[in-house]
């Protein structure tokens, strides 16, 4: 079960990190100018030129890299409502690197979350 | 049909379009993984079970419907207010868990379900934002 646990820190850490990587640097990018192709082709270009996705992208592909693992592993109707938690690195990311203002209901859902996981983990 | 009927009907259609692409595209990839047996964590274990996903069909339609539940959730909120699709998200925790019972015969003990059911009514919880907290509509600098 252990093996599963770390398995699941990472999916989420790197689904997360590389989530958050993606909205700074797509942020920093801008919004299309319009959704004409040549528009949209001058936003791509901006995206590949930018680190912050190409520093994204790994880490995209190794938490579904590490999802396929948890699911050879354990059986689904753990591994997805546990995959909730990130949900928890979510909000801790978005109040801390974003610097999003959180309500105090999303604090009481982070921590709803957070019970349910550890309880759908106790039957691991 | 009026705006209103007609907007409601497309965000239904797409909120269902998500939550049967995302069930079918887990549920495939989880099909997919016990065909091919546990990943051993060892380079070489690692490398077979990477040439192996690449190879197999079910993960690859997995992926494939994991996309299409990429593209509808981003159509979705095109026009639907986050707060609107989000929900679909949360109630997909429990689906999944119901389909895993109905189609993989997974067994789930009350202690999960219970923990499956405080997930939902969290996400749902964490879910209800303002869409913008932060002004950053332009680009930074």
């Amino acid at each position: 079960m252990i093996k599963v646990i770390l398995m699941l820190i990472f999916f989420i850490c790197s689904g997360t990190g590389g989530e958050i990587a993606v909205t700074y640097g797509m942020k920093r990018i801008g919004e299309p100018e319009s959704f004409r192709p040549r528009a949209l082709l001058r936003f791509l270009w901006r995206a590949v030129r930018s680190g912050w996705v190409w520093f994204a992208l790994p880490l995209l592909a190794a938490s579904f890299y590490s999802l396929l693992i948890l699911l050879s592993w354990a059986p689904i109707s753990l591994v997805i409502p546990a995959s909730a938690a990130n949900y928890i690195v979510g909000v801790l990311g978005a109040k801390y690197i974003l610097k999003e203002e959180v309500t105090a209901r999303r604090w009481l859902g982070v921590g709803m979350v957070f019970l349910g996981v550890i309880l759908v983990l106790a039957t691991g | 049909m009026s705006h209103e009927h007609r907007l409601r009907f497309k965000t239904m259609f797409m909120v269902l379009l998500m939550v049967v692409c995302a069930s079918a595209g887990d549920l495939l990839l989880k099909r997919g993984m016990s065909q091919m047996g546990a990943v051993h964590i060892t380079v070489p274990g690692l490398w077979q079970a990477f040439l192996s996903t690449l190879q197999n069909p079910t993960i690859w339609l997995g992926i494939l419907f994991l996309i299409g539940y990429t593209l509808s959730y981003m159509t979705a909120v095109s026009w639907a207010d986050y707060s609107y699709v989000m929900p679909a998200g949360a109630f997909g925790y429990a689906l999944q868990t119901v389909l895993a019972v109905l189609i993989l015969r997974e067994v789930v003990v009350a202690k999960r379900w219970a923990g499956v059911a405080l997930i939902v009514l969290g996400v749902l919880l964490v879910g209800q934002t303002k869409p913008s907290t932060t002004g950053a509509a332009q680009a930074m600098p």
